[in-house]
């Protein structure tokens, strides 16, 4: 079966994990900007991020039969620094319009704090101006839940929002359901000690079903496993569940999702 | 979704599995102790005995429940504080 990870950090990972997971069947990569490890000294560590991720990537991907789509933006983490941030966010337009570029994301909250909001609503304001699909991170452990709902709060406030065109990232148990119920994509990320195990992902699969599910792994240059969808399919399988839920899960949905980005241009393998 | 396996089904697979990470956890809480213990008051330690309580109710959903044990607080009105 093929599969999609619609959440990867692939210019973290090496060129092996490409050949790793074109082998057990990976078709396509979204791979969001994100927190590098490290602050950058300036804007244009910024660009050079982006053109990796529009250039560089989808011609590694592309040697091993992965399509490599992206998404453009600030992470939460560098966007508590206001000003900075604002350079960076002047930078995406003329990224946006790349032939690779999924929408803005990865954005969101990470300690929750007023200026990381300001940020984010400065984000928002540009993918409503070019009529983008987002890409929301929701903060870790114990900041997950306040940071989601308050997430939640600005987009409910904001009647711009298309929320079939959402996705709401590093959802868990307790933060899922009010995603789901709201009708945004709710993203399930897969790591061995943080956010959800394949095993708990399947769990939260036959709880809510899988429509408007997005799996991921998430790998990046912490603890993370590029193969976690194959996990997922796998444990999937082991519980008895029809091969039409798993395809559901990790290829129909992310199709579904990614074809509502404007340049998003994939003919299924044969 | 299209299967309803038997509960004892379930139970027997993961079994040992729950026995092992159980006998973890407390071998770890051995682990503490065996280096001076922590204060009664360590909020983070409190937080693991209230999650264990929680494992020993039938409550349907206590992955949530821990969950929000581990979770700071929402209020509705935060934007007011901004
Ligand atoms: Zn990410």
């Amino acid at each position: 079966m093929y599969f999609f990870d619609p959440h990867i950090h692939m210019a973290a990972r090496t060129t092996d994990d490409f050949e790793t997971m074109a082998k057990a069947g990976c078709v396509v990569v979204g791979e969001p900007a994100f927190w590098m490890g490290y602050d950058r000294s300036g804007v244009d560590s910024f660009r050079d991020y982006f053109r990796q991720l529009t250039e560089w990537e989808p011609q590694r991907a592309a040697n091993h039969g992965i399509r490599h789509y992206c998404w453009m933006g600030i992470n939460a983490k560098e966007a508590e620094n206001v000003e900075f941030a604002r350079e960076v966010i002047a930078l995406l337009p003329e990224f946006l319009t790349r032939p690779s570029v999924l929408g803005i994301g990865e954005i969101g909250l990470h300690k929750n704090t007023p200026n990381e909001v300001t940020t984010l609503l400065e984000l928002i304001e540009l993918g409503m101006k070019t009529d983008e699909q987002l890409l929301f991170h929701t903060p870790h452990l114990e900041d997950k839940y306040l940071g989601t709902r308050m997430i939640l709060d600005i987009l409910r406030a904001d009647s711009r929002i298309d929320r079939t065109r959402v996705c709401v990232d590093h959802c868990e148990e307790h933060t899922i359901r009010p995603v789901l119920d709201e009708g945004y994509w709710a993203g399930i990320t897969l790591y061995p000690t943080s956010k959800a195990t394949p095993q708990r992902a399947a769990d939260m699969v036959e709880i809510y079903g899988a429509e408007r599910i997005l799996v991921n792994s998430s790998a990046d240059w912490g603890p993370s496993d590029p193969m976690a969808v194959p996990a997922l399919m796998f444990e999937m399988r082991r519980r008895g569940h029809a091969e039409s839920l798993i395809q559901q899960l990790v290829y129909d949905n992310p199709l579904k999702f990614f074809s509502q980005s404007r340049n998003f241009q994939f003919t299924p393998p044969e | 979704m299209p299967i309803a396996p038997a509960a004892s089904d379930v139970f027997d697979r993961e079994f040992l599995g729950v026995r092992a990470r159980l006998i973890d956890i407390a071998a770890t809480l051995d682990r503490i102790d065996r280096a001076g213990g922590l204060p009664d008051d360590n909020p983070r330690l409190d937080q693991i005995r209230r999650s264990a309580r929680l494992l020993a109710t039938d409550a349907p959903d206590r992955a949530a429940q821990i969950q929000m044990l581990f979770s700071l607080p929402y209020r509705d009105d935060w934007q007011k504080a901004r």
